[in-house]
């Protein structure tokens, strides 16, 4: 409670700068010292900032900098430093055979993070972080052992590399499911039957006189991919049909649109986007993630 | 420090002032506008550039239109970790028929500098409709709409056209050919090779899987060609940059 009040004494007296409004005078303190340096200091800074580093723009470029520093040139060496601290492994995981990448212990403690890195970062926006595909919407889950396209790691290294159904790979995995409403393959008529029998062949609630009238259908339209029992022909790209999971939805509705107006399923091919033992690495983490034969 | 003294003959002579003060701005000014005229030498020599077609060039300006910008950049800095990301680092001659350029600088969402052929077109239908439906933990609001909104691509060679009044090399056949090649590229049983032979590569597909032409076909037609345009065989890192 005994503030102290303290008031400064000018050491010596600076004058004034001259100006005085309504009889208010501004004293002509100089700057402060320390300030004044560091102003000083900046200038030099920036004179020597000019000599080391790209600075000044010339005619045809700007001028290189003493110390030869490029932003472009770093991420070049500094990836290439990470490649060679990988490169055995890499070199390893190319170099074996694909049947044998899941067995193999040291190369699985390598392919596995990497893979799910390269998953986490290019696949899971459609795949999902998890693997668990989106369910009705197409994309399928990579967690359970129903593929679509093979579940052996050299397919889904195939599939990976080259894509299903993009017009960008001419080695993408290719097949079509006719639109058999919209192009009236068959009848509106005929579409509800082999309906039921799908319904029916995957064990749901189905109307059974239409069902076995979708039987004989399904045998002239729908075997050839579908296989006779609905069992799905990986070769081909086409789902089974005789079980519980479904790309598209497995409802009477669902059903029909897909019978209606097909699916085209497209995944990009990854071939030029990734490398090789990228591509090697995230087909080992996929077939490691429950379902790979 | 005595000449500093001197500024009283300055402060107190208005003409001597105004010539003064001119000189600083003008070397100012110079500084910053001069180096705009040798700006064609940042621009890498890279085959494949080429300027958007008629129905990526609409899309385009949807994508200003509803500010995508505002949380995508199109951007992909020298560094590791975005290289490893996103792809090879964006280069000069990759923006440089775009006006204005979409680098931007705030990434709520990834950059899409390189997300041409990235994802299916089906898989941009389902993500702009229902962003959360594909990715659950994305925060983007829903740009279903689009589907809704039809194109005939009436305006687009007035569009093109102050493309090329500020230097887009959209030549006489692009102008002619620009109504029927913005509805040829969202049309796989039309005859495209025309604009194929205009704009090489151009994705030619039915963007949306409807019938009708919409801003959705437009808006995914330029999606599916960003970053894809340069050949990187022909490019050679300059060392200065």
């Amino acid at each position: 409670m005994c503030a102290k009040q303290v008031t400064k004494k000018p050491s010596e007296p600076v004058g004034t700068t001259g100006h005085s409004w309504d009889g208010i005078e501004e004293l002509n303190n100089p700057m402060p010292r320390w300030w004044v340096w560091t102003f000083y200091a900046t200038i030099l800074w920036a004179v020597g900032y000019m000599i080391a580093y790209p600075a000044w723009p010339l005619i045809n470029g700007a001028t290189p900098g003493v110390l030869g520093a490029s932003t472009r040139a770093d991420v070049v060496d500094e990836i290439a430093r990470f490649d060679a601290a990988n490169a055995e492994i890499k070199a390893a995981l190319i170099a074996a055979p694909l049947e044998t990448i899941p067995t193999d212990q040291a190369l699985m403690a390598y392919a596995e993070p990497a893979g799910a890195s390269v998953f986490r970062t290019n696949c899971s926006t459609c795949h999902g972080s998890g693997a668990a595909g989106v369910e009705g919407k197409g994309y399928p889950n990579l967690l359970d052992d129903d593929w679509l396209w093979g579940g052996t790691i050299a397919d889904i290294h195939l599939t990976i590399s080259h894509g299903i159904r993009n017009t960008t790979d001419p080695d993408a995995r290719y097949s079509q499911m006719p639109a058999f409403g919209a192009d009236q393959l068959l009848e509106p008529a005929q579409i509800d039957a082999v309906v039921e029998h799908v319904l029916a062949i995957s064990g749901q609630e189905h109307d059974a006189a239409l069902a076995t009238e979708g039987a004989t259908l399904f045998a002239d339209n729908c075997a050839a991919c579908h296989m006779e029992a609905g069992e799905g022909d990986p070769t081909q790209g086409a789902p089974r049909l005789n079980d519980a999971i479904w790309l598209y939805g497995g409802s009477r509705e669902k059903i029909k649109e897909t019978v209606v107006y097909a699916r085209f399923g497209v995944m990009p091919g990854w071939t030029g986007r990734l490398t090789e033992d990228e591509i090697r690495a995230v087909a080992a983490y996929v077939h490691s993630r429950g379902g790979g034969e | 420090m005595a000449f500093l003294d001197k500024h009283k003959a300055i402060e107190t002579h208005a003409t001597l002032l105004l010539v003064l003060s001119l000189l600083v701005v003008s070397i100012g000014g110079i500084v910053q506008i001069v180096p705009l005229f040798y700006l064609e030498n940042t621009i890498e020599k890279v085959e494949g550039v080429r300027p958007y077609s008629p129905l990526e060039l609409a899309g385009r300006d949807i994508y200003i239109r509803e500010g995508c910008y505002v949380c995508h950049s199109q951007m992909i800095r020298p560094m590791r970790d975005e290289v490893e990301r996103y792809g090879h680092y964006s280069l000069a001659a990759e923006s440089m028929y775009d006006r204005p350029f979409q680098w931007g600088s705030k990434r709520t969402g990834p950059d899409l500098a390189r997300v041409g052929g990235r994802y299916s077109d089906a898989w941009h239908v389902d993500h702009l409709t229902d962003p959360q439906s594909v990715v659950p933990e994305s925060v983007m609001p829903k740009y279903g709409y689009l589907l809704n909104a039809e194109l005939d691509g009436r305006y687009i060679e007035g569009i093109m056209a102050t493309h090329r009044f500020v230097g887009v090399p959209y030549d006489d056949a692009m102008m002619e050919n620009a109504v029927a090649d913005f509805k040829a590229q969202a049309d796989p049983n039309s005859d495209y090779t025309g604009l194929q032979e205009r704009y090489a590569k151009a994705n030619v597909s039915n963007f949306d899987g409807q019938p009708q032409l919409t801003e959705m076909d437009a808006l995914i037609a330029y999606l599916q060609v960003l970053g894809t345009m340069v050949d990187f065989s022909t490019f050679t890192p300059d060392a200065s940059r």
